[in-house]
């Protein structure tokens, strides 16, 4: 019995049910990488992280490690980080500024565009290599595509266009950016690099699992209940007033979480609508820092089309497979799978440009409880997934339920399908939906 | 008064932050609060050279009311990540009076903090800044800052504290 028979595969996930194999099984693990990490669009970062020419920042897709780089003429290139020599990876800062990269091991020199520049002592390579050094550059990662300022990549030479790939979940991008009084934002406030013993599929479905608060952070949701919050009209008196919040809302009644909606599009991609009421965190004009906020947007927008903008209420966007991001409180998450049972996830803050520095403050506080490594938030999280993976590693007990809610789904426009209540489990269905149509296409 | 005012010795800050390691490993959270002032602050950067805790995130920046949300969050039977509370050793050593004028003095340290829980035995090491000042009940902590050599690389949750 081997994993990579599509019809093997494919009877791995029923409609309500999935095989904890998808889980635990490091030879479906390997096929993932290949066959949808190799083929799906992936999220690699904002173009704000590469600003001016020669700006790099190193990322990986599937196993590939690779360089995403401004070049001279403002073109953005994915490049495999690996010397067409013998293979050793020519970059290893996180992050720069450069005019070339240099291999560390014969000195090779590619361009930021990955053109091999120089070889040093390059007769030695024997007649005619000079002749092929155009032909050994590093090589390109196939499609690079932006939306809004957000960089896309796919392993795939061939595929749906990234804006077919998103379809309607673009508007969750769009609502991302359109809150910027300066018409854009960026990446700021430094980067989390969480990992956990657990699949990488365990994040994306409780990021928009609703039943899960309650449980998972009910000791935060205790610690936090009864303390006081600052009142309205103050500016941050205590930094502690934007956990405190956050903590508390967690705690949101059942009815709240019923009612939201959870809605999914084509290519396993979901969001959830918002269950915040609290006016700090969103849309407070009661607050001065957002009030002034507000007052840019709409002196950029006009007021009827501020109003709009700031009326969409998004909680997470998810991005199937690697990525989750909450337009409203501008995080971003990025899901690295290191083997079947390791994920890191890279998380990172925006800041909205033309806003006030009070609000990048908020959002840096708003990162620390809710995306924070020794957070009293994230930790149980990663607590329950870690506990999850264990179960599912092992037993003869083969079934994953995901029924809650099934049956129930409602059409909407553009291709979108909601849940019956906003603590369905559609969610998940339509991951493993588009789980199987990724892992079971002829290639 | 006079004793308290009277200059911290470098044995009366050793003194102190082996307590406090000492308090942490022994699960005495609210003596382990006691040691704060009332305006405290416990941080763990998440940049090197971090400059400030409110332009840029930290794996924790709790003034003192989050510490004792902390401590209470621990004991809440669904705390699960901190139920059971993982073993620790805190090793504080390389003890340095860095500053010290008048009511308050700068303390510098390492930390190996060896953890255990759930089957896994985990280490972390780190920079310590302890900022101390003196107070009616003698020599308090008024700040805390816990620069751990690898906060910014892949770290898995970080429950306990440090």
């Amino acid at each position: 019995m081997t994993a990579s028979n599509p019809a093997e595969l494919a009877s791995l996930v029923e409609p309500d049910r999935v095989h904890r194999r998808l889980y635990a099984d490091p030879e479906i693990f390997e096929l993932e990488m290949r066959l949808l990490f190799g083929r799906a669009w992936l999220l690699l970062g904002h173009e704000s992280q590469v600003k001016a020419a020669g700006d790099y920042f190193l990322t990986r897709m599937a196993r590939e490690p690779v360089i995403v780089a401004r070049h001279g003429d403002g073109s953005i290139q994915v490049l495999f980080n690996r010397c067409t020599h013998r293979g050793a990876a020519v970059c290893h800062l996180e992050k720069g500024n450069t005019q070339q990269f240099v291999c560390p091991y014969h000195g090779w020199s590619f361009a930021t565009d990955g053109a091999l520049r120089y070889v040093p002592i390059a007769e030695g390579y024997g007649p005619g290599f000079a002749a092929s050094m155009g032909e050994r550059g590093l090589a390109r990662v196939p499609r690079v595509k932006t939306y809004r300022g957000f960089i896309f990549a796919s392993l795939a030479k061939e595929g749906p266009g990234l804006l077919e790939f998103l379809g309607y979940m673009k508007t969750s991008f769009d609502d991302f950016v359109d809150r910027a009084p300066g018409g854009e934002v960026e990446v700021a406030g430094g980067v989390f690099k969480h990992a956990y013993n657990g699949n990488w599929k365990l994040m994306l479905e409780n990021h928009n699992d609703t039943v899960h608060p309650a449980f998972v952070h009910a000791s935060s949701i205790h610690a936090a209940r009864d303390q006081a919050i600052d009142s309205g009209a103050q500016v941050s008196a205590h930094f502690s007033d934007i956990a405190v919040r956050q903590m508390r809302q967690n705690g949101a009644p059942t009815e709240v979480w019923e009612k939201l909606d959870l809605w999914t599009t084509q290519s396993g991609h979901s969001f959830m609508g918002d269950y915040h009421s609290d006016d700090r965190l969103v849309a407070g004009l009661d607050n001065p820092v957002f009030r002034e906020y507000y007052e840019q947007l709409v002196a950029r927008l006009g007021e009827p089309r501020a109003r709009e903008v700031l009326s969409v209420a998004r909680f997470n966007s998810i991005i199937y497979p690697n990525c989750s991001f909450m337009s409203q409180f501008r995080q971003l998450r990025i899901v690295h799978p290191l083997a079947v049972d390791r994920t890191m996830v890279y998380t990172y803050s925006y800041k909205l440009k033309g806003a006030p520095e009070q609000l990048f403050r908020d959002t840096v506080a708003f990162a620390n409880i809710v995306n924070g490594t020794a957070s009293a938030v994230l930790t149980d999280d990663l607590e329950v997934y870690e506990r999850t993976q264990k179960s599912l590693s092992g037993g003869l007990v083969d079934w994953v339920y995901l029924g809650r809610g099934y049956g129930g789904d409602v059409a909407g426009e553009e291709g979108t399908t909601r849940g019956v209540t906003g603590t369905s489990e559609i969610h998940i269905r339509n991951q493993f939906a588009a789980w199987k149509q990724y892992m079971t296409a002829v290639a | 008064m006079s004793e308290m005012t009277a200059a911290l010795t470098l044995e009366a800050a050793r003194e102190l932050l082996y307590r406090e390691a000492y308090l942490l490993d022994h699960h005495e959270f609210d003596a382990w609060l006691d040691l704060y002032t009332t305006d405290a602050t416990y941080w763990l950067p998440l940049e090197h050279n971090q400059p400030d805790p409110v332009n840029t995130s930290s794996l924790v920046y709790d003034d003192r009311r989050l510490m004792e949300l902390r401590v209470k969050q621990a004991r809440h039977p669904r705390a699960h990540a901190r139920m059971p509370a993982a073993r620790t050793v805190h090793q504080v050593g390389n003890v340095m009076l860095l500053e010290q004028g008048g009511a308050e003095a700068k303390v510098a340290s390492v930390l190996t903090l060896t953890e255990f829980r759930s089957e896994r035995q985990r280490m972390f090491a780190a920079l310590v800044e302890h900022r101390l000042r003196v107070t009616p009940a003698g020599w308090k902590i008024a700040a805390k800052r816990v620069d751990l050599i690898n906060s910014e690389g892949e770290l898995d949750g970080i429950a306990v504290i440090l």
